[in-house]
């Protein structure tokens, strides 16, 4: 008969309350999120309405909605997306299919950490030297559109890559038995059993995008603009600096404008990071391999 | 041994058709795709230090920038460029957010790594990652308009805007990044090695000490690194919860001013190519130079691992 003698109690003892610690510091770590979101729900959900998203700024920015911001927000998004996607999705094909076990394979996956770990502020320095100075494009929605895309590569690079490499390596052998070129083998075996989890690092990347202010606030987006841009070429508002300039630079704004503001960016950025997850979920559950 | 015969119609077996080329094509396109990482990464730097390089061979002494803590570009008399406050700053919020944030982001991944199980732990899991998603500059409103009042009525002091206050916020900013990528090093321990641990009869919590937590300590440190190099670039949060004040900060209550917060609060009210300009580009440099090289010793760490 096994007896539990003190030490077994003892050790059971200090698993049970290092457990609970544990379980306390990821409550604690978890439950800021939670925090934010009420706070805000609480104080600016008074401000959401239609009208709200949908009219201009007024009163110098003290009342009215947040239409020009929200527009230059899916600008940036979208430009951003058409520029980093197919170099992303490329680039992860290499990675995932191509590249060979070397130096410069080491020096591509040291380059991408670092794309991820540069300093937002760094990113703008680089958009305002090169897009905007260097290649002309001015302070403009494209200017910055590009900043934002360099900078959130390695999102969508990341998420590809992995995405490829969960379609099991029999599928490739199988077609290249067929007699398929490489690249016939990627576009009708390889990409299209990875498009979803493809999309969900796109998601992930609208994500991110929009909710960066660093990298646009030198490259492409203006205080306040009274109108729409009507091309790349046009500087734009967008909703991140919109909360950062109404929140710190704009005197008497009523105090629940600012809490509307943060609540439509983080309930955008929340919503397409649910999205990008629950994608992700779906996809594990309906694996078949 | 002697070799093959030639094969009687090489020609036949020759395909170089339209999916040959096509191939070929896709090859050096996704090559490019591949490079440009490096090459974005090589541009950024090119750029920056371009823009910067006049400050740093005109201005630029080691004395002058590092042991001078007078920052003050728009001086008309005298304009002096020391950056020993703002890095003071930068240093003070980091540091003060690595106490916060590293024990509880690795207590967070042991648990949910060595603890939790089914339903808990992928909640867990998705409320860190919505941490890891709230933008920065939401988290310094939080700062200024929530923190800040709460900062000043605990502690009864005038300002909550503060090293505290950014501290504090950029600990919660760091953690998820550390959270993710220290339950990855923990996850990348064998399962047998717990299990010859538990068969000794150890208990979870013995078995993580004394055998995962030591057998993943290069990932952890890893881990670390990553969130410090988070923290350190962290921009928008700082530069709204900090108090933006150049200072050498002697308590968590002295509000502070950053390397990052200051090229963003200045940049845009300098003439492109004047010396402040570049001033601020030559942080820049700084900047990526120290994330550079933390980046990169968090990789040869985990690359470390991965030889042995």
């Amino acid at each position: 008969m096994f007896e539990a003698t003190d030490l077994n109690r003892r050790d059971a003892r200090t698993q049970r309350l290092v457990r609970a610690l544990f379980l306390l510091m990821t409550v604690l770590l978890a439950a800021p999120v939670l925090l934010i979101l009420g706070v805000l729900l609480v104080k600016g959900g008074t401000m959401l309405s239609w009208d709200f998203l949908f009219t201009e700024p007024t009163n110098g920015m003290t009342a009215g909605g947040v239409l020009p911001a929200l527009v230059g927000t899916v600008w940036l998004v979208a430009i951003a997306l058409l520029a980093s996607v197919p170099v992303g999705v490329a680039a992860a094909v290499y990675l995932s299919e191509y590249a060979p076990d070397n130096v410069l394979t080491r020096v591509i996956n040291l380059a991408i950490i670092n794309l991820a770990g540069v300093p937002s502020i760094v990113h703008a320095l680089f958009g305002l030297g090169a897009f905007v100075i260097f290649f002309g494009f001015g302070t403009s929605i494209l200017a910055a559109s590009l900043t934002l895309a360099i900078m959130t590569l390695p999102v969508v690079i990341v998420a590809t890559r992995e995405a490829l490499q969960a379609v099991p390596h029999a599928f490739r052998e199988a077609c290249w038995n067929m007699g398929a070129t490489r690249w016939q083998t990627i576009w009708r075996v390889v990409l299209p059993n990875a498009v979803s989890g493809i999309l969900t690092g796109v998601i992930l990347e609208v994500s991110r995008t929009a909710g960066e202010t660093a990298p646009i606030m030198f490259t492409g987006a203006a205080f306040f603009l009274p109108f729409l841009p009507a091309s790349v070429f046009d500087q734009t508002m967008a909703m991140s600096l919109h909360l950062f300039v109404i929140a710190t630079q704009v005197p008497d704004v009523p105090e629940a404008l600012p809490y509307g503001v943060a609540l439509v960016l983080i309930g955008m950025v929340l919503a397409m990071n649910a999205l990008s997850i629950g994608l992700r979920t779906w996809l594990r559950q309906k694996k078949k391999w | 041994m002697s070799a093959p015969p030639p094969h009687p119609d090489t020609a036949a077996l020759d395909r170089r058709d339209l999916a040959w080329y096509v191939d070929k094509l896709v090859a050096v396109l996704v090559f490019v795709g591949g490079v440009s990482a490096v090459v974005f990464i090589v541009g950024i730097f090119a750029f920056v230090t371009h823009e910067g390089w006049g400050f740093v061979s005109e201005h630029f002494s080691l004395r002058g920038f590092f042991g001078s803590i007078r920052w003050a570009p728009t001086s008309t008399s005298n304009p002096t460029y020391g950056a020993l406050a703002l890095i003071a700053g930068t240093a003070s919020v980091t540091g003060l957010a690595m106490l916060v944030a590293v024990p509880f982001s690795l207590g967070a991944a042991i648990y949910i790594a060595e603890f939790a199980t089914g339903r808990t732990r992928e909640v867990l899991k998705v409320l860190v990652e919505m941490l890891a998603a709230i933008p920065s500059v939401v988290w310094g409103f939080i700062g200024l308009s929530v923190m800040n009042p709460l900062i000043i009525d605990v502690f009864n002091v005038p300002i909550g805007l503060c090293v505290l206050n950014s501290g504090l916020i950029l600990g919660l900013m760091a953690a998820p990044i550390m959270t993710t990528i220290a339950e990855d090093a923990l996850k990348a321990v064998p399962d047998t090695y717990r299990e010859a641990a538990e068969a000794l009869g150890a208990t979870r919590w013995q078995v993580t000490r004394r055998v995962v937590l030591p057998a993943a300590r290069q990932g952890l440190l890893a881990a670390v690194l990553l969130g410090v190099g988070r923290g350190f670039g962290e921009t928008m949060a700082v530069l709204m919860a900090s108090g933006h004040a150049i200072n050498l900060p002697t308590s968590p209550f002295d509000s502070v001013r950053a390397l990052t917060a200051t090229i963003a609060a200045e940049l845009g009210e300098t003439a492109v190519g004047s010396t402040h300009y570049q001033a601020l580009f030559a942080l820049g440099i700084f900047l990526f130079v120290v994330t550079f090289v933390i980046n990169l010793s968090a990789d040869l760490i985990v690359r470390g691992i991965r030889k042995t």
